[in-house]
């Protein structure tokens, strides 16, 4: 029993449930809160309720197979989740990846990293009671989730990064669509600060609360904009560079409150960041090139040459039956999250199948400093420094 | 990919083998990454050690995982992923514990934020970690028995 639970039916202090259903705590997450009138005294979080078990289902299904249950992990990264599971099995493959299909998985994912701010901002704002912030941010979020579905066919679950490179060749008409994106952008950014950046309402519910020192940052194992929030500038793209991040031209914004108010200031300027990069990738990615590794028996050939070459047809057949079993080993590859760092740990014993796949989840980690953020202040506090750590409930849980 | 992070690799294995040289039972290089094999009872002593010393400065714990090696023994290998923040390096701590005996001393009293993962892997496997302040389920109900992810554990759950 929780030293909260020894409260219940005191009469010093109140326990109260925040959740499991609860509209601010962004999915299924119980926070048991002991109250003494608006004062919070203690908070334990209690998770598990979006527990599927996918990290068991992984083992049991072909390596390609798995990444499809990836872009349910974290259901407003999917891609991000999808590239860092590529990235670990293509790194006990010791495959390649072409950089087109390198550009084309940097372009994405910053783009999810521009519409997972979105989500985080809008619920943020609607949390604090800034209603409108919520819909301008989902509106711009439709026009991501557009370019998604020109290029997977799928708005959030595309499954478009694949073992050796992307799914789809890039689709007729992309350009033309992240352009006008890009040139709508910077200006709604501009229209969110407008509203919330100094208004004396935002301020005063953010500024000063949900306060953690960077040094109990690292020793929870924080990452991520709590992390940059605090001072210490960790970013996987900077730090351990993959997917040829290294060429693109970024700034890892970073402030030194570590309150709320700074991490919302850090992921403003993250959007922006974000938009510097999808703008080079865009330039980068040549109109044709390969979207996906030469590595017969592990990436399919082209339809057209498994349809016309017998020796393409086994392959693809040998491909879709048995599946490709890498060396045995281990290998673990973090990227950077809109949450922070997310890893992928996969050990694989020589057999089709992973014989284990973790995630690092970002939110699952972050959430562990929730108590230690809001004891001692009020229950509106608990809502905004919930807000601020930005979770997602199926990455917490798997 | 560029692998900037183990340029150092044999640095932290030197360093290691200084402070205790049986902290390094032994030393896997694969694909970019380090892995070195401790023994389980050194293995927090020498993580502290990762941590505090300047030459190391491996100030993040980034994961701990298991990785259940059924029907091999010792069974339940630990992964223990640390970070240099300042030095941009990662290493990976491993150690086993077997079936008839799968406890193993917490790191909460080296980084707090060991503390949900350590649950997770005594939730999910059924590894105990002696010294962990509050070991008990995270994910799983309180009513779950058994540790699903063994690979002795049906996929479809048990009836």
């Amino acid at each position: 029993m929780t030293t909260v639970e020894t409260a219940v039916g005191t009469t010093k202090t109140m326990v109260l449930n925040m959740g499991p259903q609860h509209p601010s705590t962004h999915g299924v997450l119980r926070v048991l809160l002991e109250l003494d009138g608006e004062n919070v005294v203690s908070a334990v979080p209690d998770i598990g309720y979006l527990h599927t078990g996918i990290e068991k289902s992984c083992e049991d299904k072909t390596y390609s197979q798995v990444i499809t249950l990836t872009d349910r992990i974290d259901y407003l990264n999917p891609l991000g989740n999808n590239l860092v599971y590529c990235l670990a099995v293509e790194k006990l493959l010791g495959l390649e990846v072409p950089k087109r299909a390198q550009y084309i998985r940097v372009m994405l994912v910053e783009l999810q990293r521009i519409s997972s701010h979105l989500v985080w901002l809008g619920t943020h704002a609607i949390d604090m009671g800034a209603m409108s912030v919520l819909l301008y941010c989902f509106r711009e979020r439709e026009e991501i989730l557009k370019i998604f579905e020109r290029f997977s066919g799928q708005r959030m679950m595309t499954s478009y990064i694949r073992i050796g490179g992307v799914a789809l060749q890039a689709p007729a008409g992309w350009r033309a669509q992240v352009k006008s994106f890009l040139e709508m952008m910077p200006a709604r950014i501009d229209e969110y600060e407008a509203l919330l950046t100094e208004n004396r309402i935002w301020q005063g519910r953010l500024k000063g609360v949900g306060y953690l020192s960077p040094e109990t940052l690292v020793a929870m194992s924080t990452t991520g904009p709590g992390l940059r929030a605090a001072g210490i500038a960790y970013d996987n793209r900077k730090s351990f560079p993959y997917s040829s991040y290294e060429e693109f031209d970024f700034d890892v914004p970073a402030r030194t409150e570590s309150d709320c108010y700074a991490r919302y200031l850090v992921r403003v300027a993250e959007m922006r960041e974000s938009l510097k990069i999808v703008r080079q990738a865009m330039d980068k990615i040549t109109d044709e090139g390969p979207i996906r590794a030469e590595a017969p028996g592990i990436v399919p050939p082209q339809r057209e040459k498994m349809k016309t070459e017998m020796e393409a047809l086994i392959y693809h057949f040998k491909i879709f039956t048995e599946g490709f079993s890498p060396p045995p080993g281990e290998a673990f590859v973090a990227v950077e999250s809109p949450r922070g760092e997310l890893g992928c740990f996969i050990a694989s014993d020589g057999s089709p199948k992973p014989l284990r796949v973790h995630f690092r989840s970002p939110s699952f980690i972050n959430l562990q400093a929730l108590p230690k953020m809001v004891e001692g202040q009020l229950i509106a506090d608990t809502v905004a420094s919930i807000g601020t750590i930005d979770i997602v409930l199926g990455e917490v849980d798997r | 990919m560029t692998q900037l992070a183990n340029a150092n690799a044999n640095a932290v294995v030197e360093q290691l083998r200084a402070w205790n040289p049986q902290a390094v039972a032994q030393v896997i290089e694969n694909r970019g990454e380090t892995t070195i094999v401790v023994p389980c009872e050194l293995l927090r002593a020498a993580a502290q050690h990762c941590k505090e010393n300047p030459a190391l400065n491996f100030n993040l714990l980034s994961d701990v995982t298991c990785v259940d090696r059924f029907p091999v023994e010792p069974r339940f290998e630990l992964n223990y992923q640390l970070v240099s923040i300042p030095r941009r390096e990662r290493i990976r701590l491993r150690t086993s514990v077997s079936t008839q005996h799968p406890v193993m001393d917490s790191l909460v009293p080296v980084w707090p934020g060991a503390n949900w993962l350590e649950r997770e892997v005594f939730d999910l496997f059924g590894v105990r970690f002696e010294g962990h302040p509050d070991l008990r389920r995270i994910l799983l109900p309180e009513s779950f028995e058994g540790a699903p992810l063994r690979r002795d554990f049906p996929v479809e759950g048990k009836r």
